[in-house]
């Protein structure tokens, strides 16, 4: 890092224009707090002072000359990157503006199958075409894993006019592809490489972490700082390697991002940069630690696994991310979901997902020690407790999927209604999800299969939060005529 | 000069007590610890602020808590306690040639280094040659322990602060589990009088109730805790506090208390009416 870290550049713009006490006679209307006092309660009238517009000392989001320039500036220094991009439309949007900068309608762009959907919806948005690489699959943990570097050869070969890879790292579990390997082939075929760090932040601060994006030579790469940064929720980064043009990319993100940013957002990525830069080496050393204890413990139990780097096979798990603390619960007879509802019904204890057979719990620098505890002691007593066969579990997350359209020609194509139990064989024109993780079932454009239904089924059976499809209650699909 | 020790007990109600001068004071890793003398109740404990025991009424929470169990359960060998760091538990505990061995688990060395050192009068039995203390989340000790004890006591601080997890019910069941089969435990269960506290006294009861098959409580005047009137918790998975209990059996003991007596034991579990309402509504 060159620059100094120790700045704050839209704080301390906040700061001092709080000290000039303008008269507001512009948007936001709620004039800092005061016409909306039941707000400002809940709120707190500190917050509501610093939300304000866009105004020349606070700059612009949408074209960036002073602070929020500068505040980008020390976001790529401290990442590494050639630029950043403050987003505040989530790491949605930073995965959108990745893909349609990278792609235009009909150009390819090769993935694995277990993105988040914002990948896939920005694919509907661009008229790009997936071209899918098969993630491995681990037949225990019944998780999709990462892309194998011989497997995309392949697909690459097969595709060499495809535009991009996009590449999770690491995806929601942990698990890492070879990002290195896969932007140096990618680069030898003249593709882009595009990294989905949604969970991955922490990379960017703690060498006995996985390779970030960045430092492989991806192309881009899209940040959830509100994740494992610390900032605010929906605040987010994407940051660009050397050779992205950075101002057709502000073009793209301008194109369907708000005009009016939020500055509790921005100063809140600005902050949360500076603690990173700062302290996170000290920060992921402890979240590591927490994790690291919390797995032994968790492992002591019995039946349930916690799973670390012996997974790594330097293929389709080519490295892994022990910031998580995902655990498998198959052999307790209880699905993940099942888990996950009782940790909050029962035991007060929310954590990140659950799903059919796996949880997460979500470690941060938020984390004590005495809450791992309660976690830990609150899975014994479930095992203790709930403890069935394990018959009749279904033990895989992962579908290889039958593409039969793009994305974007199924979700606009001419489509009707069925009942769900009578869509096998035909082809889904909306997605289907648990969420979270939010990585689809079914996607636009995919074929009904029965292990597709009898998945979707069993998973709505088990308490899993079904989203996606128009019929809110997942009891009908709208399929291509 | 005057110089008072105040604990809010509603953010509308405080508790005061004229200070004399300040012992100690410290930060431990866990929590803040300060100790005081006073004319009216002698050397007091607070924990982050909040009073723990004062010299002047002490007996009368660590009577409640040792010896309710101690007359129901015919034959108690081996006694785990949670925090307590104090030793008035021990203390009272130490009293039964009976008890062949204590395990007393506390997160914060600190707490009872302190409290040998400037309250005696509780902490005069920690060094009892049955009495194996370790320092430790209680919450992973109990985690741990299978079928072992005949009582549980668990004489926690409040449950917002480093004892939240003993108020849980991964804790009660974990309880559960470390006790025999006609083990009994006994917790501090709060106050029931302002609403607030009201709350949580339902939460830790509704959580026991969930764990154990007979989950009673009872009462005691406490002067300096809130309200003045505290509660405990009777848990167990055979014996009834009043059923099971022998007043000739424990009286045939001979110990001396002074508060508590075996009539007193009975009248205990008698609740008024808006305590036994509170408890209904969640079992």
């Amino acid at each position: 890092m060159q620059l100094n870290q120790n700045r704050m550049p839209i704080y301390e713009a906040l700061n001092n224009f709080k000290k000039e006490r303008v008269v507001p006679f512009d948007v936001p209307g709620h004039k800092r707090g005061k016409g909306n006092e039941e707000l400002t309660n809940f709120l707190g009238d500190k917050c509501l002072a610093v939300d304000v517009n866009s105004m020349k000392p606070l700059d612009n989001l949408c074209h960036p000359m002073s602070v929020i320039r500068e505040a980008e500036e020390l976001v790529a220094d401290a990442f590494g990157a050639a630029h950043g991009f403050l987003m505040v439309g989530g790491t949605t949007s930073a995965v959108q503006s990745m893909v349609l900068a990278a792609c235009k309608a009909g150009d390819k762009i090769i993935m694995p199958r277990n993105v988040h959907r914002s990948a896939i919806n920005a694919l509907i948005l661009s008229g790009a075409t997936p071209v899918y690489v098969n993630p491995g699959v681990d037949n225990r943990l019944g998780i999709a894993l990462g892309m194998s570097l011989k497997e995309l050869e392949k697909v690459i070969k097969e595709n060499p006019d495809a535009k991009a890879i996009l590449v999770n790292n690491p995806t929601y579990y942990g698990i890492c592809s070879d990002i290195k390997g896969i932007t140096e082939l990618a680069h030898k075929h003249g593709m882009l490489v595009l990294a989905d760090e949604a969970h991955g932040t922490h990379f960017y601060f703690d060498e006995n972490l996985p390779i970030s994006a960045m430092e492989a030579g991806a192309d881009m790469a899209a940040i959830s700082m509100h994740k494992s940064g610390g900032s605010l929720t929906q605040s987010s980064l994407l940051l660009l390697g050397p050779n992205v043009n950075e101002g057709y990319v502000r073009q793209i993100i301008n194109l369907t991002q708000t005009t009016s940013g939020s500055y509790l957002l921005m100063s809140s990525l600005d902050i949360s940069r500076k603690n990173l830069a700062l302290h996170g080496r000290d920060i992921f050393e402890k979240v590591r630690s927490l994790a690291h204890y919390a797995r032994q413990e968790i492992n002591q139990i019995g039946d349930y696994y916690a799973y670390a780097r012996e997974l790594v096979n330097n293929d389709t798990i080519f490295d892994y991310d022990v910031t998580k603390l995902s655990i498998n619960t198959l052999d307790i007879g209880l699905a993940g979901i099942e888990v996950y509802d009782l940790l909050r019904d029962e035991y007060g204890i929310q954590i990140e997902f659950g799903d059919i057979g796996n949880i997460l719990a979500y470690i941060s620098v938020g984390d004590r020690e005495r809450d791992i505890e309660r976690l830990v002691s609150a899975l014994a007593e479930i095992r203790r407790r709930y403890k069935k066969d394990r018959a009749g579990m279904l033990d895989h997350e992962y579908i290889n999927p039958i593409v039969t359209v793009t994305p974007q020609q199924a979700f606009y194509g001419e489509k009707y209604s069925v009942p769900i139990g009578e869509s096998i064989g035909k082809v889904c024109s909306e997605f289907v999800m648990c969420y979270p993780p939010g990585i689809p079932v079914l996607a636009p454009g995919e074929r009904i299969t029965k292990d597709i239904l009898d998945y979707i089924l069993y998973a709505k059976e088990k308490g899993c939060f079904m989203t996606g499809p128009e019929d809110m209650k997942i009891e009908n699909l709208n399929v291509l005529k | 000069m005057e110089f008072w020790f105040t604990e809010h007990h509603t953010p509308g109600v405080n508790f005061s007590i004229k200070v004399d001068r300040q012992l100690f004071s410290a930060q431990s890793e866990i929590q803040r610890i300060d100790i005081f003398e006073s004319k009216d109740f002698g050397r007091f404990l607070a924990m982050d602020g909040n009073m723990m025991l004062t010299e002047k009424d002490e007996f009368i929470y660590h009577e409640m808590i040792v010896h309710v169990p101690m007359a129901v359960h015919p034959n108690v060998k081996k006694v785990l306690v949670i925090g307590a760091g104090d030793g008035g538990v021990i203390r009272e505990l130490a009293r039964y040639e009976t008890i062949e061995h204590i395990d007393m688990v506390e997160q914060d060395e600190l707490v009872v280094e302190v409290c040998k050192k400037y309250l005696p009068v509780t902490a005069c039995c920690l060094d009892d040659k049955r009495v194996e203390i370790i320092y430790q989340d209680e919450l992973k000790f109990v985690r741990n322990c299978h079928n072992e004890y005949d009582l549980i006591i668990v004489d926690s601080t409040d449950p917002f602060g480093p004892a939240e997890g003993l108020f849980t019910k991964e804790f009660y069941g974990s309880c559960e589990k470390a006790l025999k089969e006609d083990g009994i435990m006994v917790n501090q269960h709060e106050s029931a009088f302002y609403n607030d506290d009201a709350i949580m006294m339902q939460r830790i009861h509704k959580r026991i109730v969930e764990s154990f098959p007979i989950s009673k409580v009872y009462q005691a005047h406490i002067p300096t805790y809130h309200s003045g009137y505290w509660l405990f918790g009777f848990a167990s998975k055979k014996y009834h506090p009043i059923k099971d209990f022998s007043s000739t059996r424990w009286n045939a003991r001979g110990l001396h208390t002074k508060y508590y007596n075996t009539q007193l034991h009975v009248g205990a579990f008698a609740l008024p009416n808006y305590i036994e309402e509170l408890l209904r509504d969640v079992e």
